[in-house]
């Protein structure tokens, strides 16, 4: 299944990336390489909407940790918005969650 | 155990959500574990597969990947076989804690630590011509009211504490 990637950018300084479907080793490439493109379209604060993501493995894990450390190295910031109990619980086993801000809605991560 | 499901899949990374497709179906079925168990089982099937795919796309070799499940009673094990040149999981590395800002530097390797605290045993048979992997889960439909089966849980968890230590 491939995976869903739509970019809001009606909130700036916040871009939105709203992902959907399952984040594994064959569809989260397409995750990294839009996450690498947003950066390099000066794109510095982006919030991850991770509320469509029916499964996330460690190698999703892994690239949002590279896109935190990419726009960390840029000045700026990785947010992700996300509620689902099943998906945080991947955040928290790995104790990612002291590692990224995790918001309950995009309203919520994306206030000024 | 008995075996009931043989599963030979191409290395290939797309199939890996066949897979987890498959063998949460299967679990969830037959009722082996409790329901909120199946989306563990289905993260630790994805995580072993994928290495296990990427340890057979690394020979070179077109060998595919065998999965087999297997049921008892309040008991569901899913082994994984690749053939790869195998590993010591005693030498896998270790991450930095989470408050250090070195831990930013490991985006994998994140796979194995993540499957030991969702199985209750993990297996590893690991030779030069191949590995297997054994994820096993206890337990059984309901959660309520089965102190049987949190004393198993309980006891695997202290064993688990105690090893990392």
């Amino acid at each position: 299944m491939e995976l869903g990637l739509e970019v809001d950018e009606s909130r700036p300084p916040y871009t939105v990336l709203a992902v959907a479907g399952e984040i594994d080793v064959y569809s989260a490439p397409r995750l990294r390489e839009k996450l690498v493109e947003l950066v390099s379209q000066g794109h510095r604060q982006i919030v991850v909407d991770l509320e469509k993501v029916d499964f996330l493995d460690s190698t999703g894990l892994g690239v949002l940790v590279g896109g935190l450390k990419r726009l960390r190295s840029h000045d700026g910031d990785l947010t992700l918005v996300c509620t689902q109990a099943r998906i945080l619980k991947v955040f928290e086993i790995t104790g990612l969650t002291t590692v990224f801000r995790i918001s309950e809605s995009v309203d919520e991560a994306t206030k000024a | 155990m008995d075996r009931s499901l043989e599963l030979s899949v191409p290395s290939r990374t797309e199939y890996i959500a066949v897979v987890r497709l498959v063998v949460s179906s299967l679990a969830s079925a037959r009722r082996a574990i409790a329901e909120e168990r199946i989306d563990d089982l289905k993260l630790a099937v994805s995580e072993v597969c994928t290495n296990a795919i990427e340890a057979n796309m690394s020979t070179g070799k077109n060998h595919p990947v065998v999965v087999t499940c297997w049921e008892a009673p309040e008991r569901f094990a899913v082994c994984i076989t690749d053939s790869g040149s195998g590993f010591d999981p005693d030498l896998l590395p270790q991450h930095p804690p989470v408050t250090d800002p070195n831990r930013l530097n490991f985006e994998r390797g994140l796979g194995i630590p993540l499957v030991r605290s969702l199985v209750d045993d993990l297996r590893f048979e690991s030779a030069p011509t191949g590995t297997s992997v054994w994820l096993i889960l206890f337990g059984s439909p309901s959660s309520e009211g089965q102190d049987e089966t949190s004393e198993i849980l309980r006891v695997v968890m202290t064993e688990e504490g105690q090893a990392d230590r």
